[in-house]
């Protein structure tokens, strides 16, 4: 009579235990209340001083980058994958663009020979992460290794191309446009980040794209048997992710005024990070834009506050340590609670 | 089962095998396999393990290539390069592990590969309106009550993930059903309701291949009967004029009824 229980509770208790499970489901709800209580918290502790809009753009600025790569890491994690090579591509990314411009022109090259190499150096990420695709899906290398192995090689390609030391040539053009410039007053890193993210935000959500990305991190083999191309799919994947680290890596091109090869080493578990804080489920199947851009900016709103409130700011680093556990405790026990057969 | 067509029946055959071979390095699962399926019918294909139920279901079923043999659709020779291929024939599979993403909810499911779409094609935007209304619908239509189409398929009971499976396989499948093991999972009740989805299934005229092990439930739902053994069919029944001795003497190569082929 054991198999009988489950649906006898789940009719006489009506939807009181349905409605917790939805909450407790959602992947979003709970990153978005811990966002909430932190924000209460800092600004009860110092009034006026949290949040400020100085802050608010400081903070997206300098996360910008962050934030592309974490939108493409989504896709990658909610397919059950990992990506590691983020932060590197984007580094191979801003050298290609910076090698370009070195070339053509260097700080006085023009808009024509900016977006040129701009288109460059995404096409580099977008192949480079296609191929890191091509290892996961056809040649069955577990994305952990094949990214491992695509984080080797970017680092590597990334030396060879630039000698070891960083491409400083880079256009006045672009660093005044990137690193100062602005829409209606909102700088460039800002609106391009956002928009990144609100489009990709909406693809995963609504699209067939987010559909399929959602169906074989959820259950492969019935991806496949359902007629979807799931190795086409993985790849595209993937070289999404690339193209985002790409423009992460013309972005911070421009922010910096040069390529920064050795800067971006632990880019990669950031992002994860972040990702994972927003309720995406490294075992595949979960996840949601909303959930990943609060999941980046919740370790640099640590970081403010703990300066505003006069703490020693690298509690942060332990905070997010234990907010990320957290995050990973939720979701096993989410998925506990929802196998109940 | 006055209306079932029996194994010499004038009736076209649905569905038909004839002398499948398919061989996995040396072992040869299928030695001259025929199958026969009639328009409406529920036909049972039973056999001991090893027989090679599940490598004549996954050739029918377009999911490997025999190495010969023919398959006739409607009495028209066919060849199936996969399972969509099956599909465009109006061949459906509910498979034993269900074949569900457990993340997505009931309606993601019933539409995973045929989603249907809004505003401007190209986009590929998902119409969940439509595909919800719809698979309320197909719910509705087989009997079957789901608390929320909306939750992940995770949060539902066996059954009702069985449920949801079959409902997939009915919604699209326009001429054959195969079930292949449906019941094995299942308590007792949950059984009974798969049972009567068959039962439902056959009523709107879909003929149903139930690939089972369970004899007594073989003989309550099937019109007919066919025993695979060691890669041939060995006998075929009439389920209302059979006994489980019977089946069961067939399955270990007592009792044969059919010629070699």
């Amino acid at each position: 009579m054991t198999r009988l229980a489950p649906e006898v509770p789940a009719r006489s208790l009506g939807r009181s235990p349905h409605v917790l499970r939805r909450v407790l489901a959602a992947g979003e709800a709970w990153v978005f209340a811990a966002l909430v209580v932190m924000m209460v918290i800092f600004t009860v502790l110092s009034p006026g001083k949290f949040l400020t809009l100085n802050d608010l753009s400081l903070n997206a600025q300098t996360t910008a980058p962050f934030l592309l790569m974490a939108v493409g890491e989504t896709f990658v994690i909610i397919t059950a994958g990992i990506d590691l090579s983020v932060g590197f591509v984007l580094v191979l990314c801003g050298v290609v663009a910076g090698e370009y411009y070195l070339n053509n022109g260097g700080p006085n090259a023009g808009a024509g020979t900016i977006w040129v190499g701009a288109i460059l150096g995404l096409l580099t990420g977008a192949a480079f992460g296609a191929l890191q695709g091509i290892a996961v899906a056809k040649l069955k290398i577990p994305p952990l290794i094949a990214t491992l192995m695509g984080l080797g090689v970017a680092e590597g390609l990334s030396y060879l191309i630039t000698g070891g030391s960083d491409l400083r040539s880079v256009p006045n053009a672009l660093v005044n446009s990137i690193g100062t410039g602005g829409l209606g007053g909102v700088q460039w890193l800002i609106v391009i980040s956002f928009l990144a993210t609100l489009l990709f935000g909406l693809i995963l959500a609504f699209t067939r794209f987010g559909r399929y990305t959602y169906a074989i991190g959820s259950n492969p083999e019935a991806a496949r048997r359902a007629g979807i191309n799931v190795d086409r799919h993985l790849i595209k994947v993937y070289a999404l992710s690339g193209l985002l680290a790409g423009l992460a890596g013309i972005l911070d091109l421009g922010y910096f005024g040069t390529t920064t090869i050795s800067g971006h080493p632990l880019d990669n578990l950031t992002v994860i990070t972040a990702v994972v804080i927003g309720g995406a489920s490294l075992f595949g199947g979960r996840g949601s834009m909303l959930g990943t851009f609060i999941g980046v900016f919740i370790p640099e709103l640590l970081a403010t506050g703990l300066i505003i409130l006069g703490v020693n700011q690298y509690w942060q680093y332990i905070l997010t340590g234990l907010v990320l556990g957290a995050a990973v405790y939720l979701d096993q026990i989410r998925r506990r609670l929802r196998e109940r057969v | 089962m006055a209306e079932a067509p029996g194994p010499d029946g004038p009736v076209v055959p649905l569905l038909e095998a004839r002398g499948l071979v398919k061989h996995y390095g040396s072992v040869l699962a299928l030695d001259g396999a025929n199958f026969t399926a009639y328009p409406g019918e529920v036909v049972a294909l039973i056999g001991d393990n090893g027989a090679g139920k599940s490598t004549l279901v996954k050739s029918l079923s377009g999911v490997i290539r025999a190495d010969r043999g023919e398959m006739l659709v409607g009495g028209r020779p066919v060849s199936l390069g996969g399972p969509l291929d099956a599909r465009r024939h109006g061949i459906e599979t509910v498979y034993q592990d269900l074949a569900l993403a457990p993340d997505l909810d009931a309606a993601a499911n019933l539409h995973l590969g045929r989603e249907i779409y809004r505003w401007w094609r190209p986009l590929h935007v998902l119409n969940r309106t439509e595909m919800r209304r719809r698979a309320v619908a197909a719910f509705a239509d087989l009997g079957i009550e789901l608390p929320d189409v909306t939750a992940p398929v995770a949060t539902l009971s066996g059954g009702q993930r069985q449920s949801v499976a079959v409902a997939r396989a009915v919604a699209y499948a326009s001429q054959i059903i195969f079930m292949d093991e449906p019941t094995a999972a299942l308590g007792v009740v949950q059984r009974e309701r798969v049972l009567e989805n068959i039962r439902r299934v056959r009523e709107r005229g879909i003929t149903v291949v139930l690939i089972s092990h369970n004899m007594p439930e073989v003989l309550a739902v099937a019109d007919r009967v066919e025993v695979l053994r060691m890669g041939r069919r060995v006998a075929r029944f009439i389920a209302s004029q059979t006994t489980i001795e019977q089946l069961v003497g067939a399955m270990t190569g007592a009792l044969s009824t059919e010629e070699s082929a």
